[in-house]
C-alpha cells in the first residue's frame, strides 16, 4: 500500500514514521509509538479519524475542543471554502471586514461586561495578550496561576505553566509568576494580599491537570478575591469554552464576568488557527491608546474570522445547546454504569456537560487505559500533568448511535486495561495516595 | 454528506433539528402513560385556548377558508383528538396470554410532518398530537403559504409539552421552508416516517424519498342522492358541509349525482339551504372562471361562494353560501367533474340509481381513487352496491362529507390526513391515527404446551421521567442534583364536565356550519 497525498508521499507508514523522526520531532514520534498509540493520523470524518494503517478511532480528544463540532464539519468546511474565493489571511494592520463581524458577534455573546475583541493565531499567543493586557491596565507585573497549570508555550504562557516546560527553555521567573494549588482560597488569598498582582490566570476546569473541578464556590470566591485586591480575572476558556459545559462560557455557569476571556482552538472550527482575548472596557485602554500595542501577522486571519462566526453560530443555536445536554447525561449515565463494574480501578468521574476526567486507581492509570482504548478505536488523552487521569472529551454534536458506540468500546477498554495490571496493582487501592490534590 | 454538497441556507440547521428530534425520541419512547398523558392534555389545552388566534391567523395568512370553521377544525384537532384517544394506550405492553405473544410499542421515532396551507393549523395540532399520544418527536415544515402560523403554533405546542414534561426537541418546526429544504429532511436518513399532506408533487416526492413515508392522493368526491333519500336532511347536510371552510377539506363533495325522479325536489330543498342554482350561461362563466384554461385556479381555494359569483359576473341571493353548476357528462374534458377546493358543486342528473353509481364510478376515474364518497339513500341493497362499485375506501351515509368522511360526525377516525390506499397510491387505506405511528415488538412464546408464558403484568419498561428532559448539566462535584420536578397540570377537567366541553363543541359545530 502506498499513500499518496497529491504533493507528497509515502511507501508505507514505517517509511512516514521514518521520515518523522529524522526530520521532524524524534521525541514526539518514539513517545507515541512506545506509549502504544503509533497512530498517524489520515482521514478525518465527523467524530472519526482514520490511522494510516486503516484503523477507524472515535475521537474524544479533539485536541482540547478544537474538534467540537467534528473534523471537517460540513458546514465550517463549506464557509471557509466559499470564502476563499474572496479573502485571504488579510492585511493585520487595517480595519477588516471578517475580524469586526467576529468580534461583534464575540462580544454580543460575550459574559457581561465584554467590549472589545484582539486576535491571536494560537491559544499561547491569545493568553500572552491576557497577559499583557492585564499589566497594561492595572500597571502592575505578577500574574498568579494554578499550580500544573497549562496556558501555552509561548513567551508569558508557558511561565504560568508547570515548570517541565518552562524550566527547558530557562522561561521560569518564579518572581513574576507565582503558583498557587486548585481549589485553596487562603493560598489565593495570600497570593494577592499584596496588591501587587496584575491578573489571576485561571481556566475555569484546567484541563491538561486532569479537568479537577473548582469546589462549589471556589471560582465566586476568586472573582471576588480579585476584586478586592485589585487584580483582574483572566478566564482560559480555550478547553472548556465554546457550549462544552452546556453554556457558551463555562464561566457563564459560575455567574462570573471576567475582565478578559481567552478562546481558541474549537472557536475557528478545527479548519484554520485562531485565538481571541475578549477584553471588557477597562482592560481596553490600550487598544485606544497604542492600537498597534501587540502586532501579529497571523492574528484574526479573515479566512479564520470567517470560519470562526460559522463555529460560534453553530455552537451558539438552541439545537446545539439542548443536544450537549442529551449528551452529558447519557455519557454521564454510562460511565456512572461502567464505574459501577470496576469501583476500585475507576475510581471517578469528573464531569461537567462534554468536559470529563476519569480517574483510575494507578499513577500511570490513564495511559493505560489510554492504550486500551486506542485497541478498541477510540482516540482519548491522559492527562499529561496528572497521568492518573484520562481526559475524555466528546464532541458537542455527538450522534445518540455514537455515544452508545463509545460507551460500550470504553467499558471493554476499561476492563482490559485492569486485567492487565499486576495483580498487586489491582489489589492495593491507590485512591488516597494519588488523589488531587484540593 | 459529502464535502462537495454544498446545501442551500437553512439546510444544515434544518437536518440539526433532526438530530435533536432524535435525541428526543429516543428518551421520549420510555415516557410512561401517565406522563404521556398529562402532556398530551397540556398540549390541548393551549391549542384549545388558541384556536381562535390561530384560526384568525390562518385566513389573514393564506386567504383560505372561514375562521368560525378554522375553529372548529383547531377544536376538534385538539380537544376533539385526545377525547377520541383518551381510552387508547400506544405505551404499555400488551399481553394476550391466548395468544403467548407480549408486545412492546416501539415508536416510529422523528416524524417529518408536512402540513398544507388548506388546513395548515389543524393539521399542525393534529400531527403534533398524534405524535405525542405516540411517543414519537416530530419536526413540521409548513407549507410556505401558512408558515408563519403554522410555526408559531408548534412552537407553543412544543412549549406547552416541554413545560408539561416532553423531552426538548420533541416538537421542533422550520421557519423558513423551500424545496430544497425539504428535500434535504425528506431523504435525510435521520427522518423515520414522512406524514405528507399537501399536493400531489409533495405527497411522490415523499413516496421517493427512500423513507418510510405516509402520504395520501387527492380527492374527488361523488355524492349520490337516490329516489329513497331523505330529500331535506339530505340537503342540509350536503350543503353544510360544502360550505364548511368553503370546502377546503379533501373530503368536501364535488359533484352532487341526484335521481331524475327527485332531482327538482332536491334541488329545491338545496335552494332553501343557501344552494344558488347556475343557469347555463352563469355556469359556463363559472366554468372559465374556476377552471381558466381547463385548470383549477389555486387562488379561489376556501374562498366565498359570493365571491366566485362575483368574478363570473353571477349576482346571487345574499345568503348563497354554494354554486351548483349543472353538466351533462362525467368525463375527462369536463372541468366542472373534477376536484374543487370551493364551494362550487356539479351537478349531474340520472335516470336511476344505477347510473349515479355509474357516474360515481366515472368521477373517480378522473381523480380521487381511494379516497371519499358520499351517498344520501335509505335503500341498503343501494348503499352496498355503490359502496361496492366506487373505488374508494370510506363511503360516508346520509352525513356530510367533509367532516363525515373525516371521522367528525360518524366514527370514522377522526383525521387530517385520509388514506386513498393502494389504488390512491398510498401506503395507507384508513384514517390516519395515532396507530400508524407506532410499531410493536412481537414477543412471541413457543407454542408447545409443555412453555408456559410467565404472567408480564407489573412488568414495564416505561418510566415517569424524574426531572427535565435532557437534565440540565452541572458539575459532578456539585452535590446531588436538586430535582427541578416537572410541575403538575391544575386539575383535569372532570368528565361531566369534559363530556358537556364535548358536547359543547359539537353544538357550536353543527350551529356554525348551519350558517
Ligand atoms: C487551557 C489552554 N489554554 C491555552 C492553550 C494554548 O493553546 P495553543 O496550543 O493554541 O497555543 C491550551 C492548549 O492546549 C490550553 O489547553
Amino acid at each position: 500500500m502506498s499513500f499518496d497525498y497529491g504533493d507528497f508521499s509515502y511507501a508505507s507508514k514505517d517509511e512516514m514514521l521514518e521520515k518523522s523522526r529524522e526530520f521532524w520531532n524524534p521525541g514526539k514520534t518514539d513517545f507515541w509509538v512506545d506509549a502504544g498509540v503509533p497512530l498517524v493520523i489520515d482521514r478525518r470524518e465527523e467524530y472519526y479519524l482514520y490511522d494510516m494503517s486503516g484503523k477507524r478511532l472515535l475521537d474524544v480528544h479533539l485536541n482540547g475542543g478544537t474538534y467540537n463540532l467534528g473534523h471537517r464539519n460540513p458546514e465550517v468546511v463549506h464557509a471557509v471554502t466559499a470564502a476563499t474565493a474572496h479573502f485571504d489571511i488579510g492585511n493585520h494592520h487595517f480595519p477588516s471586514l471578517a475580524r469586526t463581524a467576529l468580534a461583534e458577534a464575540l462580544v454580543t455573546s460575550a459574559p457581561p461586561g465584554i467590549t472589545k475583541v484582539v486576535y491571536g493565531s494560537g491559544g499561547g499567543e491569545a493568553i500572552d495578550i491576557a497577559i499583557k493586557t492585564a499589566r497594561h491596565t492595572t500597571r502592575k507585573r505578577k500574574v498568579v496561576s494554578i499550580l500544573k497549570a497549562y496556558h501555552g508555550h509561548t513567551g508569558l504562557a508557558v511561565a504560568t505553566g508547570d515548570d517541565r516546560f518552562s524550566k527547558l527553555f530557562l522561561a521560569d521567573r518564579p518572581e513574576e509568576f507565582p503558583h498557587v494549588p486548585f481549589n485553596d482560597l487562603n493560598a489565593m488569598e495570600d497570593a494577592l494580599r499584596g496588591r501587587d498582582v496584575a491578573a489571576v490566570l485561571i481556566e475555569t476546569i484546567p484541563a491538561t491537570y486532569g479537568f479537577p473541578l473548582p469546589d462549589p464556590g471556589y471560582l465566586e470566591t476568586v472573582k471576588a478575591l480579585c476584586e478586592r485586591y485589585d487584580a483582574l480575572y483572566i478566564a482560559d476558556e480555550v478547553q472548556t469554552g465554546l457550549m462544552r459545559t452546556g453554556e457558551l462560557w463555562a464561566v457563564n455557569k459560575h455567574g462570573i464576568a471576567p475582565d478578559i476571556l481567552v478562546t481558541g482552538k474549537g472557536i475557528s472550527g478545527g479548519m484554520y488557527p485562531l485565538s481571541a482575548v475578549l477584553v471588557n472596557e477597562r482592560s481596553a485602554g490600550w487598544l485606544t491608546e497604542d492600537g498597534f500595542g501587540h502586532i501579529s501577522t497571523f492574528g484574526g486571519a479573515e479566512l479564520g474570522c470567517i470560519a470562526g462566526l460559522k463555529a460560534l453560530e453553530i455552537c451558539n443555536r438552541a439545537e446545539t445547546r439542548s443536544m450537549v445536554h442529551y449528551i452529558s447525561d447519557q455519557i454521564g449515565r454510562g460511565l456512572r454504569e461502567i464505574q459501577a463494574q470496576f469501583p476500585d480501578w475507576f475510581v471517578g468521574i469528573r464531569q461537567h456537560g462534554v468536559v470529563m476526567g476519569l480517574e483510575f486507581a494507578h499513577p500511570q492509570g490513564a495511559k493505560l487505559v489510554m492504550r486500551s482504548l486506542y485497541e478498541n478505536g477510540v482516540w482519548a488523552i491522559f492527562s499529561t500533568l496528572d497521568p492518573r487521569v484520562l481526559q475524555f472529551k466528546p464532541g458537542i454534536l455527538m450522534r445518540p448511535q455514537l455515544c452508545e458506540d463509545l460507551l460500550d468500546r470504553t467499558a471493554v477498554a476499561i476492563d482490559q486495561a485492569r486485567s492487565a495490571l499486576p495483580r498487586t496493582v489491582r489489589h492495593d487501592p491507590l485512591r488516597s495516595r494519588t488523589a488531587v490534590s484540593a | 454528506m459529502s464535502e462537495t454538497t454544498v446545501e442551500a441556507v437553512g439546510v444544515p440547521r434544518a437536518r440539526q433539528m433532526l438530530e435533536l428530534a432524535g435525541w428526543a425520541s429516543r428518551a421520549y419512547a420510555r415516557y410512561d402513560s401517565a406522563t404521556v398523558q398529562r402532556i398530551a392534555e397540556a398540549v390541548v389545552r393551549v391549542a384549545e385556548s388558541k384556536a381562535e388566534h390561530y384560526a384568525d391567523w390562518a385566513v389573514r395568512e393564506t386567504g383560505f377558508g372561514v375562521v368560525e370553521h378554522k375553529i372548529v377544525k383547531n377544536k376538534l384537532c385538539s380537544r376533539g383528538i385526545l377525547d377520541a384517544y383518551r381510552d387508547s394506550d400506544y405505551v404499555s405492553p400488551r399481553i394476550h396470554a391466548e395468544r403467548k405473544i407480549v408486545e412492546v410499542p416501539r415508536p416510529a421515532g422523528v416524524i417529518l410532518a408536512l402540513t398544507p396551507s388548506t388546513n395548515p393549523v389543524s393539521t399542525v395540532y393534529f400531527k403534533v398530537l398524534l405524535a405525542l399520544l405516540t411517543r414519537n418527536a416530530i419536526v413540521v415544515s409548513p407549507h410556505p403559504f401558512a408558515k408563519e402560523c403554522c410555526a408559531d403554533a408548534a412552537r407553543e405546542l412544543g412549549k406547552a409539552a416541554v413545560a408539561a414534561g416532553a423531552p426538548d426537541g420533541v416538537v421542533q418546526v422550520v421557519d423558513e421552508p423551500s424545496i430544497p429544504l425539504i428535500d434535504a429532511l425528506m431523504t435525510d436518513e435521520r427522518t423515520n416516517v414522512i406524514l405528507a399532506t399537501g399536493g400531489v408533487p409533495v405527497v411522490r416526492a415523499a413516496y421517493g424519498s427512500g423513507n418510510p413515508a405516509i402520504g395520501v392522493g387527492p380527492g374527488n368526491v361523488p355524492v349520490l342522492v337516490d329516489a329513497t333519500a331523505d330529500l331535506h336532511r339530505a340537503a342540509t347536510k350536503l350543503v353544510d358541509s360544502k360550505a364548511f371552510d368553503n370546502s377546503i377539506l379533501c373530503t368536501n363533495e364535488s359533484v352532487l349525482v341526484v335521481e331524475e325522479s327527485v332531482a327538482d325536489r332536491f334541488i329545491r330543498e338545496l335552494e332553501r339551504s343557501g344552494a344558488y342554482l347556475l343557469k347555463d350561461e352563469e355556469r359556463d362563466r363559472v366554468r372559465d372562471v374556476v377552471f381558466p384554461e381547463g385548470r383549477f385556479d389555486t387562488s379561489l381555494v376556501g374562498k366565498d361562494a359570493s365571491d366566485i359569483a362575483a368574478r363570473a359576473q353571477v349576482r346571487t341571493p345574499s345568503r348563497t353560501r354554494i354554486l351548483l353548476a349543472p353538466f351533462d357528462a362525467a368525463v375527462d374534458e369536463e372541468p366542472l367533474a373534477h376536484e374543487k377546493l370551493c364551494p362550487v358543486l356539479g351537478l349531474v342528473r340520472v335516470p336511476n340509481a344505477q347510473r349515479g353509481i355509474r357516474t360515481a364510478v366515472a368521477l373517480l376515474r378522473l381523480g380521487g381513487a381511494g379516497h371519499s364518497a358520499v351517498i344520501h339513500s335509505t335503500d341498503p341493497g343501494t348503499v352496498m352496491a355503490y359502496a361496492a362499485a366506487v373505488r374508494v375506501l370510506r363511503v360516508a351515509v346520509n352525513e356530510g362529507g367533509s367532516t363525515g368522511c373525516a371521522g367528525f360526525g360518524t366514527n370514522l377516525a377522526p383525521s387530517m390526513t385520509i388514506g386513498t390506499g393502494f389504488v390512491g397510491r398510498s401506503s395507507l387505506g384508513e384514517n390516519l391515527e395515532p396507530k400508524h405511528l407506532v410499531n410493536w415488538t412481537q414477543v412471541a412464546y413457543s407454542t408447545d404446551p409443555a412453555e408456559v408464558m410467565p404472567s408480564f403484568v407489573g412488568i414495564h419498561p416505561e418510566e415517569a421521567p424524574l426531572e427535565p428532559v435532557p437534565p440540565y448539566p452541572v458539575a459532578s462535584n456539585a452535590g446531588a442534583p436538586t430535582l427541578t420536578a416537572v410541575p403538575d397540570l391544575p386539575e383535569e377537567v372532570p368528565t361531566e364536565l369534559r363530556e358537556e366541553l364535548r358536547r359543547l363543541i359539537l353544538e357550536e359545530l353543527t350551529a356554525i356550519v348551519r350558517g
